[in-house]
């Protein structure tokens, strides 16, 4: 295999790797600090593609990412008053919404299940125009997520030390504290999954538009590949700053798409993805578990080993 | 200071489970006072801080603080004024978040956007360093590596940073061996003398219960059966308490970690 093309799978790795991590840093913030996994993330992801793309199509390339990112603060608004305020469980709550956000999806595309942009102008399209003559010319893609996940690691360093975002840690953190203090966990819950969402609507969003299309199956699977990388990052940068944990989660991210793309280089089907993706978080998260049973079931073993001599 | 009227509260009412935890419990403290509370397990102690924090509301009854009627306010707004330690030392600070961040959590003021500022990190130093367990040096390690009575000490800190109106305390030592015992106690009298803090606590140790504060509340099945303070409180002793309490319920007292302590 040639340099350039090993080039090629690492650069569509990254490219792919950093647009979704931007669930992963949105991942990283319900379900890490606010301890709430959030299952309407699939939902969510399709719904900032959807209005992204109708925005874009519609002839406002740049409205179309706060236009995303408002629509899933308004999906991540409402799983959050489900759970709050209406007692429903919070996977119920998520699981709820993501149904509901299929209907509200193909509703937002027009009656359709796809949606092509390949005459859209969208911010790749106007990136790919600023870059023609440099150096960077041909990285539109790169360029892009690059600055959307950096501006989105700062916001998350300097938002998670706020008074607000020690507040949404503690929530997640140590919910007994929490109940008898003066903080209100239904209103640290709630702007934590609409920041949240906030991120999970620009990822669909700059997904769909680099890839110049959306078709209503875009974020399936989604919260499972995003937890498969916050894993895969937490075991390699799990401690330290909130600045440093947010980086290992978009070097997880990362990780997984070059194991994926090495993975279909060694003719693993495409489909096989999702398979990929659960394996590696039922590992992440059964193997800590293990890890600490471990002693005790080696005792069982050998007190079996003694019965038997 | 804190009025409570006519408190009751039946849990599970009309079921096999019926529970009535307060029957028509009225108290009245004045500003200053520290009350200690005693009495046999279930006999609606925790209870009543539940009532008065706000973890659910009485079926009948009303609760003043300061002046305001908070009966129907919930739990997280009284709390501003209210501070509350429990038996658990886990339950009062995150484990995850560094020791700077669990008090500056518990400082509050400041906008929600708003960092903790250089001036307040050397405040929280200076207020670690009255604990006198080294805890200011460590203001950046996670609460998680703390001892348990290292963390109720930093629970009582955060609780009193901002002096509330009422403090609760609801055997907020049991959990700790005797010498981290004693100095949380030590630590928590100088924090009310020193802040004038209107206190109430809950201890099975009747000797402390004696010796702390100037007020004296005995409960038993869900109403306060002895309410001793000034002259009748003076010169108590513990078997004056258990004869009291024989006399008053007609049956010893059989709270085994009260007698042994």
């Amino acid at each position: 295999m040639s340099l350039s093309a090993i080039w090629g799978l690492v650069q569509t790795a990254l490219e792919l790797g950093l647009t979704c991590s931007l669930t992963v840093l949105a991942l990283f913030l319900s379900y890490s600090m606010l301890n709430v996994c959030d299952l309407s993330t699939d939902g969510c992801f399709t719904l900032g593609a959807a209005v992204g793309a109708v925005v874009a199509i519609s002839g406002h390339p740049y409205l179309s990412i706060p236009a995303a990112m408002g629509a899933g603060v308004l999906s991540g608004f409402v799983t959050a008053v489900l759970q709050t305020k209406m007692g429903i469980d919070s996977l119920l709550a998520g699981i709820i919404v993501n149904t509901g956000l299929y209907s509200i999806n193909i509703a937002v595309m027009g009656k359709s299940s796809l949606l092509n942009m390949n005459r859209t102008e969208t911010v790749f399209t106007d990136m790919k125009d600023l870059l023609k003559d440099t150096p960077l010319a041909g990285f539109q893609d790169l360029v892009i997520v690059i600055i959307a996940v950096a501006l989105v690691i700062v916001f998350l360093a300097l938002f998670l030390r706020t008074r607000l975002g020690l507040a949404i840690r503690a929530t997640g953190n140590n919910p007994d504290m929490v109940r008898s203090s003066s903080i209100n966990p239904v209103f640290t819950t709630i702007v934590g999954l609409c920041v949240a969402n906030a991120f999970t609507g620009l990822s669909g969003c700059l997904l769909a538009q680099s890839q110049k299309s959306v078709n209503i199956d875009i974020g399936s699977g989604m919260v499972t590949i995003a937890l498969a990388s916050l894993l895969i990052g937490q075991t390699f940068m799990g401690r330290g700053s909130i600045a440093k944990r947010a980086v290992g989660m978009v070097v997880g991210s990362v990780i997984f798409r070059l194991v994926y793309t090495i993975a279909l280089r060694l003719n693993m089907p495409a489909f096989m993805l999702k398979l990929v993706s659960s394996v590696i978080v039922v590992i992440a998260i059964a193997g800590p578990y293990f890890k600490t049973q471990a002693p005790m079931l080696k005792r069982r073993l050998a007190g079996s080993r003694k019965e038997a001599d | 200071m804190l009025t409570l009227q006519n408190i009751s509260k039946t849990f599970n009412p009309g079921t096999v489970n019926e529970k009535t935890a307060l029957r028509d419990v009225s108290l009245h403290l004045d500003p200053g006072d520290f009350v200690t509370i005693i009495g046999a397990n279930g006999a609606g102690k925790s209870t009543l801080f539940n009532a008065i924090a706000g973890s659910f509301y009485p079926d009948s009854g009303s609760i003043v603080l300061d002046g305001r009627d908070i009966t129907y306010q919930p739990e997280y707004k009284r709390a501003r004024s209210i501070g509350r330690l429990f038996q658990d030392p886990m339950r009062g600070s995150a484990p995850a978040m560094t020791i700077e961040e669990n008090l500056a959590l518990a400082a509050g003021g400041g906008g929600w956007l708003s960092h903790v500022s250089k001036a307040e990190k050397t405040a929280f130093r200076d207020k670690l360093a009255l604990l006198d367990m080294g805890l200011e040096d460590r203001v950046r390690q996670p609460v998680g590596l703390l001892s348990g009575g290292q963390r109720q000490a930093l629970t009582l800190l955060m609780a009193t940073m901002v002096p509330p109106k009422l403090l609760l305390l609801d055997e907020h030592t049991a959990a700790l061996d005797p010498g981290t015992a004693e100095k949380v106690l030590t630590l928590t009298e100088s924090i009310v003398r020193e802040n004038h803090l209107t206190c109430l606590m809950i201890t099975h140790n009747m000797s402390s219960a004696l010796a702390l504060g100037n007020r004296t509340l005995m409960m038993d099945a869900g109403h306060i059966l002895l309410d001793l303070k000034g002259e009748a409180r003076q010169g108590l002793t513990v078997n004056d308490l258990l004869r009291m309490f024989k006399e008053n319920v007609g049956k010893a007292l059989d709270n085994d970690r009260m007698l042994l302590s």
